[in-house]
C-alpha cells in the first residue's frame, strides 16, 4: 500500500492486459475496451507518482485530463463503429481490411 | 680530252637502256616493230665507242685513267659511292660490247624477222647492252654487282625467248640460277672485302691490301669468292652446267652474250680484281681455267649439234682465259677475250647462217622432223654458201692457233705464260698440260665441225638444193668479223705475225699484283717472254695434229669416225653425254633439296597448319561456346533472373506483412518497442 | 488490516481486467471492466486522490462504460449468433504482450524511485480547482476544445447519408 512498486506493477499488469487486448480480439468495441484498461493502467501510474513524489498534484491534473480524453476517443470511436456496423453489418475487425495489399 | 671520256660514257651507258624503255612500252606500235630504234641506239653507241677507241690510239698512254664518283648512299658512318672508271682495258672493252651489239642487232634483223616478240627481243637487247656496259664501266664492286646481276637478268630474258618450249623456259631458269650459285661466292667475297678495308671502289681497296688491311687467309678467300662470280658468269668447272642449255636461246644472243661479252665479264672480273689476288688464290683459278678448258674440249669432239660444239668451245676459251689470269699472264687473257669475242661471235654467227638456211629448206620439204642444227644432216654447203663458209674458216683457223690469225697470237701468249709458270714452280706442270691437250682438241674438233657441215657429200641430198646463201644483214657481220680473225689489227703499228708486240700490247700493260710478296709484273712478263719460243713451236705442233686428225678422219676418211668411237667406248660415252653432269647434279643436289622442300611443306601443311593453326581456331570457337553458355545460364539465368526473382520473393513475402488489419499492425509496433527497449537495455 | 483490502481491491481489479480480455462473450467483458474500473477507483482511494476517484466513478463508469454498452447493444444482433470472440494472433499476441510486461517490470523494478514521504492531504478537490484555473488553464481550456471536437465529430459521424 504505501510502495510505489505495487501499484506500478498493478499498472503493468494492467497496461500488458490491456495491449493483448486490442492485439487480439476481434470484434470492435472489445478493441475499445481494451484501450480502455491501457488508459486506465497509466492514470494508475499517473496518481501513483504524483502520490509518491510529494503529493504533487500535477499527476491529479493529467488523470484528470487523461479521462476526459478517453470520454472523448470512446464518444467518437463509438461513433466510427456504428458506422462500421451500418455499413458492413458486422464489426469484425478483421473484416475491415480494405487496406490489405 | 678528260672529261669526254666520262661524258662519251655515260651516253654508251643509257643509250641503250633508252632503247629499251621506248622498245618495251612502244615497240609493237612503232613501224617495223621498233627494230630501227634499237639500231640507231647501238649504232650511236659503237660511233661513241670508236672515237673513245681512237682517242686512246691517239693518246697511246698505258697508264690513262679516268674515274668519277657520286655518292649513292650516305647514311652517316656508312656510305656507298658508285662512279665510272674508264680505263685503256674499259676503252677496248666498249668497244667490243658496242661492235658485237651492233653486229647482233643487224643479224637479228634477218634471223629473227616474222618472230611474234620481235620488238621485245631488241628491247631485251637493248638491256643487256646497257647491262653489260654498266659491268664495264664499273669503279666499284657494288654497281658491277647490280649490273652483274643485271645481265644474268637479260640472259633469263633473252635465252627464254620462246618460253614456250619448255627446254628453253628450263634453260633460261638454269642460267640464272647457276649463275646466282656463283653470285653467292661473289657477294661473300664483296662482304669480305668490305669488312676487310670499309670501301668497295676498286682503288681504295688496291691502296688497303697494298698497305695490308687485309692478308693472308681472308685475302685468299675474298679473291676466290670474287672469283666465284666469274666461274658462275664465264661456265667454269662445276657451274658450266647452263651454257650447253643456253644455246636454246636465239643465235645472235648466243653470239652476243654466250661467246664474245656477256660470259667474257667473268674474265673481265678477274682482269680487274687481279691485283689483290693471292698465290693460293691464283692457284685456285689457274687450275679452275685449266681444267675447264681440257674438260669441255673433250665433250665437244662428240657433240653433233653445231651450236653446242661452239657452246663447249666457248667454255673452254673461256678456261684459257681464266687459266691465263691464274698463271699471271693476265693481259694474255684479256688479249685472248679480245681475240675470241670477234671470232667466236663470227663462228656463232655462222652457224645461226647455216641453220637459217637448213630451216628454210626443211620447211620447203615440209619437214618438221629433222633437227636443222644437227651436223650429221648436213655436208657440202661449201658451193652453197660460200661466204659463210669462208668466214667461218677464217675465224676456225684463228681458233685453232694457226700463225697468221689472231686468235694464234693471244693462245700463243697464254701457252707462254703457262710454260713460265712451270718452269718457275715445278710440280704445276700440269697447267701447260691443260693449255696444250686442249689446244689440240680445240683444233680437231673445229675442223670436225666445218668438215661435217661444208664439206664431204650432203648427208640430206633432199634438201640440199634449197640450201642458199643468208641475206646481206647476215653475211655482212660474217664478213667483218671474218676480216677480224686476221692478226693484222692487232699487231698494229707491226707486222711481226710471229709476235704478238702492237698497240694492245703497249696499252694494255700488267699492273703489279698489290698483295705484298706476289711476283711483280715484270717478272711474270719477263718470264713468258723466255718461254714464248718453246710456247710457240709446241703450240704449231699441237694445231697441225689436232687439224690433221680431223682431216684425215672426215675428208679422206683414211680413220673410220665409228670405229674410233665404239673402240673408246666409255670415253666416248661419258664424252657425249656431257659426263652425266646434270644428270648427277639433279640426282644429288636437286632431287634430295626437292625432296627436302616436300617434307618440311608436309609438316608446315600436315602438321602445323591442322592441328596449330587450326587448333587454334578450335580452341576460340570453344572458348566462346563456353564463354556464350555461361553468359547465358549463369549471368542470365542466374543472376539477372535471380535477383529479379529474389526481388519477387522478397516482395511477396513481405507483402504478407500487409494485411490490412489493425490488430497486426498493433502487434508489430509493440514487438518493435520491445526490441528497441531490448537493444537499448544492452 | 488496510494492506490486505489493498492487495484484495488490486486482485480484484487485475481479474476482472483479465476477464475483459478473455473472455469470448462481449456482454461479461463489457461488466468485467465495470468492475476493473471500480477495483482503480479504489486504488485511487489508497493513492489519497479523492477527487479523481469520484471522477473515475462518475465519467468513467457512468458515461463511458454506458456508452459502450450502447454500442454493442447497437451493433450486435443478440439474439442471433452466441457472440464469438475466437481471437485471432492469439499465440503471438500473448508473448508479446508477456514480454511487455517483463520489460516494464523489469525497468520499473531497476529505477531508484526517489519516493518521498508525504503525509495525507485532507482534500486535494480544492487544490485541483486551484491548479486548473491557474498552471494547468491552457490545458484545461484546449481539453475542453477536444470535447467539443469530439462532440461535433460524434454528431457528424452519426449522421445519416442522404
Amino acid at each position: 500500500m504505501d510502495q510505489l512498486n505495487n501499484y506500478l506493477f498493478i499498472a503493468a499488469i494492467l497496461f500488458s492486459l490491456g495491449v493483448f487486448g486490442v492485439m487480439t480480439r476481434r470484434n470492435g468495441i472489445a478493441v475499445l475496451m481494451g484501450v480502455e484498461l491501457i488508459l486506465n493502467a497509466a492514470n494508475i501510474n499517473f496518481i501513483a507518482f504524483s502520490r509518491f513524489g510529494g503529493m504533487n498534484l500535477d499527476g491529479h491534473i493529467f488523470g484528470l485530463i487523461i479521462i476526459v480524453l478517453a470520454a472523448a476517443e470512446a464518444a467518437v470511436a463509438l461513433a466510427i463503429v456504428i458506422n462500421i456496423y451500418n455499413n458492413m453489418n458486422t464489426i469484425n475487425v478483421d473484416e475491415a481490411s480494405a487496406l490489405k495489399e | 680530252m678528260e672529261n669526254i671520256f666520262i661524258n662519251y660514257s655515260i651516253l654508251i651507258l643509257f643509250l641503250p637502256l633508252a632503247a629499251f624503255v621506248i622498245q618495251i612500252f612502244f615497240g609493237k606500235r612503232l613501224p617495223r616493230e621498233g627494230d630501227w630504234v634499237s639500231v640507231g641506239a647501238i649504232s650511236i653507241t659503237l660511233i661513241l665507242s670508236i672515237a673513245m677507241f681512237i682517242a686512246m690510239l691517239l693518246d697511246h698512254d698505258p697508264n690513262f685513267k679516268q674515274e668519277a664518283s657520286f655518292t649513292w648512299l650516305d647514311m652517316g658512318s656508312f656510305s656507298i659511292e658508285l662512279g665510272f672508271l674508264v680505263d685503256n682495258i674499259t676503252v677496248i672493252m666498249l668497244l667490243i660490247v658496242a661492235l658485237i651489239s651492233t653486229c647482233s642487232h643487224v643479224f637479228s634483223i634477218k634471223y629473227m624477222a616474222g618472230d611474234i616478240r620481235y620488238s621485245r627481243y631488241f628491247a631485251y637487247l637493248g638491256l643487256f647492252t646497257f647491262s653489260m656496259n654498266g659491268i664495264v664501266l664499273a669503279n666499284n664492286l657494288v654497281s658491277m654487282y647490280m649490273f652483274w646481276e643485271l645481265v644474268g637478268v637479260s640472259s633469263y630474258l633473252l635465252i627464254g625467248h620462246w618460253f614456250e618450249k619448255d627446254s628453253s623456259a628450263d634453260a633460261a631458269k638454269k642460267a640464272f640460277l647457276t649463275n646466282r650459285v656463283g653470285d653467292i661466292g661473289f657477294f661473300i667475297g664483296i662482304m669480305l672485302i668490305y669488312t676487310g678495308i670499309g670501301s668497295f671502289t676498286f682503288s681504295h681497296i688496291f691502296d688497303g691490301v697494298a698497305s695490308g688491311m687485309l692478308t693472308g687467309t681472308t685475302l685468299t678467300l675474298a679473291g676466290v669468292g670474287l672469283f666465284m662470280g666469274a666461274m658462275g658468269k664465264s661456265a667454269q668447272f662445276p657451274l658450266h652446267i647452263w651454257l650447253p642449255d643456253a644455246m636454246e636461246g636465239p643465235t645472235p644472243v648466243s653470239a652476243l652474250m654466250h661467246a664474245a661479252t656477256m660470259v667474257a665479264a667473268g674474265v673481265y672480273l678477274s682482269v680487274r680484281i687481279f691485283p689483290l689476288l693471292t698465290p693460293d688464290a691464283l692457284l685456285v683459278v689457274a687450275y679452275v681455267g685449266g681444267f675447264t678448258a681440257l674438260f669441255a674440249a673433250s665433250i665437244a669432239i662428240t657433240q653433233n649439234d653445231i651450236k653446242k660444239v661452239l657452246a663447249y668451245s666457248t667454255v673452254s676459251q673461256l678456261g684459257y682465259m681464266i687459266l691465263a689470269v691464274g698463271t699471271g699472264v693476265y693481259t694474255a687473257a684479256f688479249f685472248h677475250l679480245l681475240t675470241h669475242a670477234m671470232f667466236k661471235a663470227n663462228l656463232f654467227y655462222g652457224s645461226g647462217s647455216v641453220i637459217h638456211s637448213m630451216h628454210h629448206a626443211l620447211h620447203e620439204k615440209h619437214d618438221h622432223e629433222s633437227d636443222p642444227q644437227d651436223m650429221r644432216n648436213m655436208g657440202g654447203f661449201k658451193e652453197k654458201m660460200p661466204i659463210t663458209y669462208w668466214s667461218m674458216l677464217l675465224s676456225t683457223l684463228a681458233i685453232a692457233g694457226v700463225p697468221l690469225f689472231s686468235g694464234f697470237l693471244s693462245k700463243d701468249a697464254i701457252l707462254a705464260g703457262t710454260l713460265s709458270f712451270a718452269q718457275h714452280h715445278p710440280g704445276h706442270i700440269l697447267l701447260p698440260l691443260f693449255g696444250f691437250g686442249a689446244a689440240a682438241i680445240t683444233a680437231f674438233y673445229m675442223f670436225r665441225m666445218m668438215f661435217l657441215t661444208f664439206h664431204g657429200k650432203p648427208k640430206m641430198p633432199s634438201i640440199i638444193d634449197d640450201i642458199h646463201e643468208s641475206p646481206k644483214e647476215m653475211t655482212g657481220p660474217l664478213v667483218l668479223l671474218g676480216a677480224l680473225s686476221i692478226f693484222i689489227w692487232y699487231t698494229l703499228p707491226y707486222f711481226n705475225p710471229l709476235s704478238s708486240h702492237g698497240w694492245f700490247t703497249d696499252l694494255v700493260v700488267p699492273k703489279d699484283a698489290v698483295v705484298p710478296g706476289n711476283l711483280t709484273a715484270y717478272d711474270i712478263e719477263d718470264g713468258a717472254h723466255h718461254a714464248h719460243y718453246l710456247a710457240m713451236y709446241i703450240s704449231i705442233g699441237v694445231a697441225a695434229f689436232g687439224i690433221l686428225l680431223a682431216w684425215a678422219m672426215y675428208i679422206k676418211k683414211a680413220l673410220s669416225a665409228e670405229t674410233w668411237s665404239s673402240r673408246a667406248g666409255l670415253l666416248y660415252t661419258l664424252s657425249f653425254n656431257k659426263y652425266y653432269f646434270d644428270e648427277n647434279y639433279n640426282k644429288y643436289i636437286y632431287q634430295p633439296t626437292f625432296r627436302l622442300a616436300n617434307k618440311v611443306a608436309w609438316i608446315d601443311w600436315e602438321l602445323y597448319d591442322k592441328y596449330f593453326i587450326n587448333g587454334f581456331g578450335r580452341l576460340t570457337d570453344w572458348a566462346s561456346r563456353v564463354t556464350g553458355k555461361f553468359d547465358f545460364d549463369v549471368i542470365d539465368q542466374i543472376l539477372v533472373d535471380g535477383t529479379g526473382r529474389i526481388a519477387n520473393l522478397f516482395g511477396r513475402t513481405f507483402k504478407t506483412v500487409q494485411t490490412g488489419k489493425l490488430q497486426n499492425y498493433v502487434l508489430y509496433v509493440t514487438a518493435g518497442v520491445i526490441i528497441i527497449m531490448v537493444i537499448q537495455s544492452f | 488490516m488496510a494492506e490486505s483490502i489493498f492487495w484484495f481491491i488490486a486482485a480484484f481489479t487485475v481479474i476482472s481486467a483479465a476477464f475483459v480480455v478473455l473472455n469470448n462473450q462481449l456482454i461479461y467483458s463489457a461488466v468485467a471492466l465495470l468492475f476493473t474500473l471500480f477495483g482503480v477507483a479504489g486504488l485511487y482511494v489508497f493513492l489519497w486522490a479523492d477527487f479523481i476517484a469520484g471522477v473515475q466513478l462518475l465519467v468513467y463508469i457512468g458515461g463511458i462504460l454506458v456508452l459502450i454498452i450502447f454500442g454493442i447493444m447497437l451493433t450486435n444482433r443478440i439474439s442471433s449468433v452466441r457472440l464469438s470472440q475466437t481471437n485471432v494472433q492469439q499465440g503471438v499476441g500473448g508473448a508479446v504482450a508477456i514480454w511487455l510486461f517483463i520489460l516494464i517490470l523489469m525497468v520499473v523494478s531497476k529505477t531508484p524511485w526517489n519516493q518521498m514521504d508525504t503525509i495525507e492531504p485532507a482534500s486535494t478537490v480544492g487544490d485541483i480547482g486551484t491548479l486548473l484555473l491557474t498552471k494547468y488553464l491552457l490545458p484545461f481550456e484546449a481539453i475542453s476544445l477536444l470535447l467539443l471536437g469530439a462532440l461535433i465529430g460524434a454528431a457528424v459521424l452519426s449522421r445519416e447519408e442522404n
